[in-house]
């Protein structure tokens, strides 16, 4: 009986170091990713001079200043940046979103020649790395006289026939009795689209937006290879603008306030639709 | 059931719907996919003139016998052995240990995730700044070597294994998300019978790890091999992000940037070159890819 | 509006690729539903009365033959242009809509003269409601209404734009007993009052019977019988009809002519009519209905007794016989009559109404007089 116990006991022991271990590991994994965003902001208000002056560097700040971020938006055309960001994202977003629906929504619901080996055409450009083809879109871009131009920084960035996919299956969940019904009552297609389709899909569409803004928000490759204005700069280019010819010699406080407020939309975007965005990565399984 | 909706309208109707899609799928990926294998034969292409001499394997070989791209082999391929099986295994360590705790699950879950909502450009700079030694600081790393008795190395322009390190070091940062993300969700879609059974039958947690947990999740673990060496591969801009983009100075190029360099830039202007260099990069990945997924048909029941 | 069927007939190509016979869902069906009523399409599943209602609605085209609403030819008309209701069995009203929303829906796609204003809309909708008893309901979103209120939803909607036909997809299996009992009563009703003319498949004989003007039996594509329900009921022209109709189910003897008597196994059950020709002697199938069997101790058929189910009002006895073709013969019997379950036995006198006879090949009734033994005694 008492050996039962003993046994019963080092079971527990063994159990709860293990779990002990197990609490320090996580916790020591979510520092390391939090340590880097705490660093930044910390930076972030500290005083030019004050950074300077710490050969070590200090965790924590007793005079916060909010300087840098003046800075940040005055030294630099950081405003620009996020302003030409946002135009960016929102655009081919919304033009993506257009083109995606269509052909997911012929692709699910209407009949004609062709449409089976369409969509094995479209499933196998999935497969296409964008690598390879920058080169000939970058060239032609360039023949078009696009550079530095929002055309040329959209347009080769709208596809995603992942969505379309993903879009595809979505819609071919709405029962079939649906659409009957809305043909018997004389509903055109597009009106069923809009009316019916897109409103029962809306979790979906809101994945689709949400990947596709982070992926546009992010997007670095492409407006580096086609943009060499600073006018016509997005944040991460901006961002390594910042590094290499902003703010005079190693204004690293300032540089951090702009990481700060480049980071800042995503981060708020995340927070708020995070069960969304996760549940949608998990499922679509791509990085931009 | 095949129905009797207006048949004849449709079959235009439907290409009207896809009408969108085709122009840019065949301008911006078709077109251009046949294109840059054009592009890799035509030997000495002006891109000014669009002029070339003739068709020929010259760029494949000049490619080849380019230090730059050697050096970016040789990178890319030391980021590639290091970062995938270091970071598979991170994650499936923290994914298990995240399962087995019930309390915090959720917020943690989350706090992973961060790293893959946020830009690579940007955060990039600030691993710099933890890592870089300037005159002023030794930075943040260095300080914590300090404790250890270890001393300052400059890990952003210093000797080459140091700047491997923070590359491989962010790169892991940076992927951990997805596949922690992934791994999870396997974890979680384990039938708990199978826990239950193993449990009653006196199967020590190890032992139940090794022979149901891994066999249930291996198809996922593949999958994250998979696509995490087809993502090392292509490493660009965390790259960038740490060293600049002056790559071939710093000795830190990888493949994807020495495609743009050649495309691009200071010593750009050579589609050819760059086309040559991207095809190259593509026959590594599909015949890693394909070895693979030989690889994993032979492991996965 | 009346509606004709002439020559209906829908094949499909097979599905294994190797044989290139044709599935046959519907096959010449000819009839013309008189305005104002409502038809039952009655028979298991793969009869091919979903194919008949689709047919109708024009969801789907028939191979061969001809559809008309009164005087005009719809058969090439697309659904939207033929003026018909639809009613899903799974109600198919759209989630995301409002019960309001989902009536108007019919009514905003109203093009040219036929375009109403908003006002004329809601009043529209608002009469509907009333009609189908929802107006209370309006604002909610079907997820929140229970069955039967989603099913009147569907009814209003398909009702709203006044159709010239109702067609009706087995309107009652998603609802439980309760609920389809008072539903159909209730659709019933609705049909009653609005005069449409309304078609609807069941595999449910007993709702079928219950509310149809007509009822159209079908079996394999093919039309078995149409009548009033009672009349079909009474008289099923062939062994299938009379096996789909009534429960507990017709029981189905072996039995034979001779003798100018029926026979089941080796006992003459009942006389056939003295004063009709002689019957030369066959083999048919005799189907009896749970009701013709009447307890009585000197009655001609006996049978071993396995069990008694009270139902309340009937009692229903469940016996075997070595001429029944199926396992357990079922009879009702009225509660007051004694039954003594001591003795294994029991003999039946059968009600001669009830009982019918069917060619063991064709399966085709054959029309014969019979009679009870002890009138043909008396003759």
């Amino acid at each position: 009986m008492s050996e039962y116990k003993n046994m019963k006991k080092t079971a527990r022991i063994k159990e709860v170091a293990i779990k002990s271990v197990t609490c320090l590991l996580l916790l020591f994994w979510a520092f390391l990713v939090l340590f880097p965003f705490y660093w930044m902001i910390l930076t972030s208000v500290k005083s030019y001079g004050a950074y300077n002056s710490e050969y070590i560097p200090k965790f924590y700040t007793l005079a916060p200043t909010l300087q840098n971020y003046v800075d940040a938006f005055t030294t630099v055309s950081l405003g620009k940046y996020l302003s030409n960001t946002l135009v960016f994202t929102v655009i081919t977003t919304m033009l993506m979103l257009a083109v995606v629906i269509l052909a997911a929504f012929a692709f699910a619901r209407l009949e004609f020649k062709g449409k089976q080996l369409m969509f094995v055409i479209f499933l196998s450009m999935m497969m296409i790395p964008n690598e390879l083809v920058v080169i000939t879109n970058f060239v032609t871009i360039t023949n078009l006289n696009l550079r530095n131009s929002f055309a040329g920084l959209i347009l080769p960035s709208v596809m995603s026939v992942f969505y379309i996919y993903l879009l595809k299956e979505n819609f071919e969940q709405i029962p079939d009795s649906l659409y009957y019904a809305a043909k018997v009552d004389n509903t055109s297609d597009f009106k069923y689209l809009l009316r019916v389709v897109l409103p029962m899909s809306k979790p979906t569409l809101i994945t689709i937006i949400l990947l596709k803004v982070i992926e546009c928000w992010n997007s670095y490759v492409w407006p580096r290879l086609i943009t060499d204005k600073e006018s016509y700069f997005l944040v991460s280019n901006g961002i390594q603008e910042i590094r290499e010819n902003g703010f005079g010699r190693e204004n690293i406080p300032a540089m951090m306030a702009a990481v700060v407020v480049i980071s800042a939309p995503l981060l708020l975007l995340f927070i708020m639709f995070h069960k969304k965005v996760m549940a949608g990565v998990s499922r679509g399984g791509i990085k931009g | 059931m095949k129905l009797f909706l207006s048949q004849k309208f449709n079959t235009w109707k439907g290409w009207l719907y896809l009408l969108p899609a085709l122009l840019f799928l065949g301008v911006f990926m078709l077109y251009p996919l046949v294109d840059v294998f054009i592009y890799s034969f035509e030997e000495g292409y002006n891109s000014a003139s669009q002029t070339y001499f003739g068709i020929g394997m010259y760029n494949y070989s000049y490619v080849l016998h380019d230090p730059y791209f050697l050096q970016a082999v040789k990178n890319t391929f030391l980021l590639v052995l290091i970062t995938v099986p270091l970071s598979t295994g991170i994650a499936l360590l923290i994914s298990v240990g995240l399962h087995s705790i019930r309390p915090l699950r959720e917020l943690l879950q989350t706090i992973y995730f961060l790293p893959y909502v946020t830009n690579t450009l940007a955060v990039g700079l600030v691993f710099m700044i933890l890592f870089k030694k300037t005159a002023y600081s030794d930075g943040f790393v260095n300080l914590i070597l300090n404790w250890f008795g270890a001393g300052p190395v400059d890990f952003i322009d210093g000797p080459y294994w140091a700047k491997m390190f923070v590359l491989c070091f962010y790169t892991i940062w940076v992927v951990m998300p997805f596949k922690i993300l992934i791994l999870t969700s396997a974890l979680a879609s384990v039938n708990q019978d199978y826990y239950r059974a193993a449990k009653v039958d006196g199967t020590s947690n190890f032992r139940i790890f090794w022979k149901i947990t891994l066999p249930m999740i291996s198809p996922m673990i593949f999958y994250l091999i998979i696509t995490g060496f087809i993502g090392a591969f292509k490493a660009y801009s965390d790259v960038v992000a740490l060293f600049g983009t002056d790559l071939n100075a710093a000795e830190m190029n990888t493949i994807v940037g020495y495609v743009y360099d050649m495309l691009y830039g200071d010593s750009g202007g050579y589609p050819s070159y760059a086309a040559a260099a991207a095809i190259l990069l593509f026959s590594i990945v599909l015949t890693v890819t394909c070895l693979n997924l030989l690889a994993s048909q032979r492991k996965i029941h | 509006m009346e509606v004709t069927l002439q020559d209906l007939t829908k094949t499909y190509p097979s599905r294994s690729k190797k044989s290139r016979e044709l599935v046959v869902a519907v096959k010449d069906f000819n009839f013309k539903i008189p305005d104002g009523t409502l038809i039952g399409l009655l028979g298991p599943s793969g009869c091919g009365k979903s194919t008949t209602l689709n047919l109708i609605s024009g969801l789907q085209k028939p191979t061969k033959g001809k559809i008309f609403f009164g005087e005009e030819d719809v058969t090439n008309l697309l659904p939207e242009h033929r003026g018909i209701g639809l009613v899903f069995q799974n109600y198919a009203l759209y989630p995301h809509l409002t019960v309001k929303q989902n009536i108007l829906f019919p009514l905003e796609n109203l093009k040219g003269k036929d375009k109403l204003s908003k006002q004329e809309m809601a009043e529209k909708a608002m009469d509907i409601a009333k009609l189908v008893q929802i107006e209370e309901l309006m604002d909610r979103k079907p997820g929140e209404l229970s069955g039967g209120q989603q099913q009147r939803v569907a009814i209003a909607r398909a009702l709203v734009k006044m159709p010239r036909v109702l067609l009706l997809d087995e309107p009652l299996s998603n609802l439980d007993a309760r609920l389809r009992l008072q539903t159909r009563e209730e659709i019933r009703r609705i049909q009653k009052e609005t005069k449409i003319t309304t078609i609807f498949v069941t595999h449910d004989q007993e709702e079928a019977m219950s509310i149809s003007d007509l009822i159209v039996v079908m079996n394999k594509g093919i039309v078995q019988q149409i009548g009033n329900p009672q009349a079909v009921y009474d008289n099923p022209d062939s062994l299938f009809v009379a096996k789909f109709l009534g429960t507990p189910p017709i029981n189905v003897f072996e039995g034979q002519i001779k003798n100018q008597h029926l026979y089941i196994g080796e006992e003459a059950v009942l006389q056939l009519d003295p004063l009709t020709k002689e019957h030369t002697p066959r083999k048919v199938f005799a189907a009896v209905r749970p009701e013709a069997f009447v307890l009585k101790e000197d009655g001609p058929l006996s049978c071993k007794l396995s069990g008694v189910e009270v139902m309340g009002r009937d009692v229903s006895v469940v016996s075997t016989n070595s001429a029944s073709l199926t396992p357990k013969i079922r009879s009702i019997i009225s509660a007051e009559n004694k039954l003594e379950t001591a003795n294994p036995v029991i003999r039946f006198a059968l009600r001669p109404k009830k009982v019918f006879l069917f060619d063991k090949e064709t399966e085709k009734r054959i029309y014969v007089n019979l009679v009870s033994q002890s009138e043909g005694g008396m003759a």
